[in-house]
């Protein structure tokens, strides 16, 4: 087996050594009913050369060579080549949690620098060195406010990504929370009279997002104002991370809990993904997950560590803050180098093209057929809701067969928006992608007149 | 101090010093070039109004060539797998293969879109069908879900199976059995799930004490958590009859998989009781730890469990004409405990997994498990005369010495971790398991060559020697590092978190 660096003369030597007759007397502590006599079921030994075959067959067994409108939590964004080029570095790629501090300062350095940008970009004072992804993060930011507060009410916007929201009540469910879901308006936001009637002295937090699913973004400051007035924390997910280029952060909030995806990580059929947590400092000692911090060594040279361990699993055991061991420490380094390469001025012009992009789509498709966009009006990033007089399902089986994802039918988790879908469009879409997208609604439209 | 042992594996040379990126930032430098805008120019004041941003804050400017020069120069400050042995016990730090990475960057499976058409996804379906069923036939399980995202969270969401399935009885039950010898993760996961813990004490082997979880094992245990081989290494022999006390209470056995790389194709949980478990594959299937993740961490059922699985769960739909069957995503399971993660769980992980299994088949994942024991026994044979070991029950994967002896002059494990950094390895585990005062957990994985592990084993014996002739120099380790032992207590104290410019405060 080509990754196992032994000679079977070496074998036999260092069993010899050991003592043992047989590699299976030192397995002679598994009871013999237990052992297994026969092969395991799973593929034959592969070459190389076959593995990437399979995989390259598999590869061709999904979409490729389509334009795609789809967003909706995972966004394709480009990924500039010095990503993958620097995390596979074996230094990055094959380094463990950096525990031995003497050893892992280029991991810890790096993590400080991604903790830094994400404070930059969310408005917040600190945040942590990664979560799984937005969802869990969305619902340990939920916990975190729960403990910060000592109180257990929970509302959570309807607006806020629906899988966000599953994962929500998953998390919810054994720890005593009631979690209530807010309505949103005409205007595709949170209801701003459903929130101030709902809050009260018994509540923890408000879940938002912002841009949220609909692409629309909330009005923060008018929300923190009616949630801090009962005493409640804020919460604000953000799915799209790109928005913050040119949206205004979140700085009321008191948690911002995001989902750094779009800075230079691959779609990856969902996964991995790289969460985050951001918050005011006063929260510090009830934040969730691996903190870096900057300090010094015996000779007083600049370094780095991991800090305030004492709020986690292998501390405080089951008075850890979360159990969370594990992070996605990689994928912030993506999301880090990513932020480099754009920098100051390139993060606010790729998502000022996004804007542009999303606000030239919305305005060509919508009025195709009779088509409409919800919720028009309303600031917007790089997503919009239409409504069409088909259902996006017919409508996007048409389109697949020119080659173009639509956008995602919201009828699942949205029965009473109708006939919606969610589309988006960023710098990746073409003026040429658009149009051809708004041409073949055209088509199908009058074709479905037709069939009328 | 000058250093006093014979090193072998290492000699020092320079490395560069490199400041934080904001230090090297500079207005106007670039390392990016957008296409030209192809549709109408926007102004973001004019469009979001008041919800516009003015400023980015300290966000770096940088050239390409700075950024590659500098994440490459912090690269080199990093200790890793690829650079030598990297004997964690209970993080099975293994070689991560390359062609993983390859096949996991390949287009139709780097850009797939969690909610593009299933009958477009059939690759990345394919893909999770066929590593779930090598991941089932490997633990001897029904049925299994690979949304978790890294072993905690596969326990959460084994907890919360066990939770759902005493539900559908009637009662969810209150306590959670939990070693001594545990990861800190199973108690915080048993609180997360709303269960209150119950401390199982170890006997004078380490193990599981039979008779003393007969007495504590009631219909008010949910499950006891168990990890096998246990955390000091040892297969808990009594397997059946911990399951059957267990069992005959309605209670489930959990089995913390990660210590999987010791059986894997040699037993299998499922034949020896256990009902429900998590598989770390960052740890048993050589996805990389990347410094701290991403992991995955797939969990693993008796058909009892089955209904209560997240949503949603790939599954083969009705044959077409040519006897083919899609793959599809079920959603309709009303009795599951509901999502733990958007989408899938982390895919690209999966992929990697899978190319591992594919590379190694039947014989090489045997092979790797009697190779990844027999490299910690070796390491045991050569160290247990200059090292404590406190308990003498052979052990499978790993090995846990206490530094019992080395204290007396003073010397305690964390000191002779960082001293075997000096001669060019990785630390092992320090202080856990908890069970052991002063541990020193070596997990050399199956990745060690004979001539690496020899290497080890000087460094080691070394290390005790110095530590009796002179214990200054290993409580002053490490001295041939970039920087000596930081300042934890004030890192702790007055908690610098980020970058703020000379002289400004946040």
């Amino acid at each position: 087996m080509r990754y196992l660096p032994k000679s079977p003369g070496e074998r036999i030597a260092m069993l010899k050594d050991i003592g043992a007759g047989s590699i299976d007397d030192l397995f002679s502590t598994i009871p013999e009913e237990y052992r297994l006599e026969r092969d395991l079921v799973v593929p034959r030994q592969m070459a190389e050369s076959e593995i990437v075959e399979y995989f390259r067959q598999a590869s061709a067994n999904c979409a490729t060579g389509y334009t795609s409108f789809l967003g909706a939590g995972a966004y394709r964004h480009y990924r500039p080549v010095i990503i993958d080029s620097l995390v596979q570095r074996g230094e990055f790629l094959t380094s463990y949690t950096p525990y031995q501090a003497e050893i892992t300062q280029g991991t810890l350095q790096a993590i400080f620098e991604f903790q830094t940008m994400i404070c930059e970009l969310t408005g917040m004072d600190i945040a942590n060195a990664s979560m799984y992804e937005g969802s869990t993060g969305a619902a340990e930011s939920v916990t975190m406010a729960v403990r910060i507060t000592d109180r257990t009410g929970v509302f959570v916007a309807r607006t806020v990504h629906p899988e966000y929201r599953e994962v929500m009540r998953t998390y919810a469910q054994h720890q005593g929370l009631e979690a209530q879901t807010l309505p949103f308006g005409d205007d595709g936001r949170l209801d701003l009279a459903a929130l101030e009637g709902s809050v009260t002295d018994e509540t923890a937090c408000v879940l938002v997002q912002s841009p949220n699913f609909f692409g629309v973004i909330e009005d923060i400051p008018a929300i923190a104002e009616i949630v801090h007035r009962k005493g409640a924390l804020l919460i604000v997910s953000i799915a799209e991370a790109i928005s913050l280029g040119v949206v205004r952060p979140p700085v009321e909030a008191d948690i911002v809990s995001l989902e750094a995806q779009s800075f230079g990580v691959a779609l990856s059929y969902g996964g991995p993904y790289c969460g985050v947590i951001a918050a005011k400092e006063k929260y510090l000692r009830q934040m969730p997950g691996r903190l870096v911090g900057e300090t010094v060594d015996t000779e007083g040279r600049r370094g780095f560590v991991l800090t305030l361990s004492t709020r986690e699993q292998h501390i405080r055991r089951e008075k850890a803050t979360s159990n969370i061991c594990t992070n996605q420490a990689l994928v912030a380094l993506m999301a880090t180098i990513f932020l480099t390469v754009y920098g100051k001025q390139g993060i606010r012009e790729l998502a000022t093209h996004n804007l542009a992009k999303a606000n030239y789509a919305a305005r060509q498709i919508s009025g195709v057929g009779g088509a409409r966009l919800l919720f028009d009006g309303s600031p917007r990033f790089n997503e919009f809701v239409l409504e069409t007089s088909e259902s996006p399902d017919q409508l996007n089986a048409q389109l697949l067969k020119q080659k173009v994802i639509g956008g995602l039918p919201l009828s699942r988790w949205y029965p009473e928006l109708g006939h919606a879908s969610l589309w988006c469009t960023t710098e990746l879409n073409t003026r040429e992608q658009i149009d051809q997208a708004v041409s073949l609604l055209q088509h199908e439209s009058e074709a479905a007149l037709t069939r009328a | 101090m000058a250093f006093e042992g014979n090193r072998r594996k290492v000699s020092s040379h320079l490395s560069q010093n490199e400041s934080l990126v904001f230090e090297k930032s500079s207005p106007g430098k670039k390392a990016y070039k957008m296409p030209p805008l192809d549709v109408p120019d926007v102004d973001p004041e004019t469009l979001l109004g008041e919800a516009a941003r003015s400023d980015l804050g300290l966000m770096p400017e940088l050239s390409e060539i700075e950024i590659i020069r500098h994440f490459t120069r912090l690269s080199t400050w990093n200790y890793a797998i690829d650079l030598g042995m990297y004997p964690l016990g209970s993080c099975t730090m293994k070689y991560n293969p390359r062609v993983n990475e390859f096949v996991a960057r390949m287009e139709g499976i780097a850009e797939a879109h969690p909610y593009q058409p299933e009958s477009l996804s059939q690759g990345a379906l394919a893909i999770i069908h066929l590593l779930k069923s090598c991941l089932l036939d490997i633990t001897g399980m029904d049925t299994i879900t690979l949304q978790p995202a890294a072993g905690a969270h596969g326990e959460f969401t084994g907890i919360l199976l066990t939770r759902a399935y005493h539900q559908s009885k009637g009662n969810p039950r209150r306590k959670v059995i939990i070693p001594d010898s545990a990861h800190g993760t199973n108690p915080a996961t048993a609180a997360i799930c709303g269960y209150q813990v119950e401390n199982l004490r170890s006997n004078s082997l380490g193990m599981v004490d039979v008779a003393q979880l007969e007495q504590i094992v009631t219909e008010d245990t949910a499950a006891l958590m168990l990890t096998n081989p246990s955390t000091i290494g040892v297969f808990e022999s009594e397997i059946h009859k911990i399951a059957d006390i267990l069992h005959a209470k309605g209670a489930l056995l959990y089995m913390d998989g990660a210590n999987m790389n010791a059986l894997v194709g040699k037993t299998r949980p499922g034949d020896f009781g256990v009902d429900v478990m998590h598989l770390n594959l960052h740890k048993t299937f050589s996805t990389p730890h990347g410094g701290g993740g991403p992991g995955s961490g797939p969990v693993a059922a008796k058909k009892i469990l089955e209904p209560f699985l997240p949503t949603p769960v790939v599954v083969e739909g009705p044959p077409d004409q040519d006897g083919r069957r899609m793959l599809r995503l079920d959603y309709d399971r009303p009795q599951s405990v509901g999502r733990v993660r958007m989408f899938y769980g982390n895919f690209g992980m999966f992929v990697r997994a899978l190319a591992y299994i594919m590379a190694n088949g039947p014989d090489g994942l045997r092979q790797t498990t009697e190779d990844a024991v027999l490299n910690a026994n070796y390491i045991r044979k050569n160290l247990e005369d200059v090292y404590e070991l406190p308990y003498r029950t052979p052990t499978l994967h790993e090995v846990v010495f206490s530094d019992r002896r080395q204290t007396q002059k003073g010397v305690k494990t964390g000191d002779i971790a960082k001293r075997l950094i000096d001669y060019g390895f990785h630390p092992y585990t320090t202080s856990f398991p908890l069970i052991v005062p002063g541990a020193l957990m070596i997990e050399p994985t199956e990745s060690e060559s004979k001539e690496e592990l020899d290497l080890f084993i000087d460094a080691m014996r070394q290390i005790a020697r110095e530590a009796e002739e002179n214990p200054e120099l290993v409580l002053n380790a490490p001295h041939a590092t970039r920087i000596s032992r930081l300042d934890e207590v004030t890192a702790a104290r007055k908690p610098v978190l980020r970058y703020t410019p000379a002289g400004e405060k946040v």
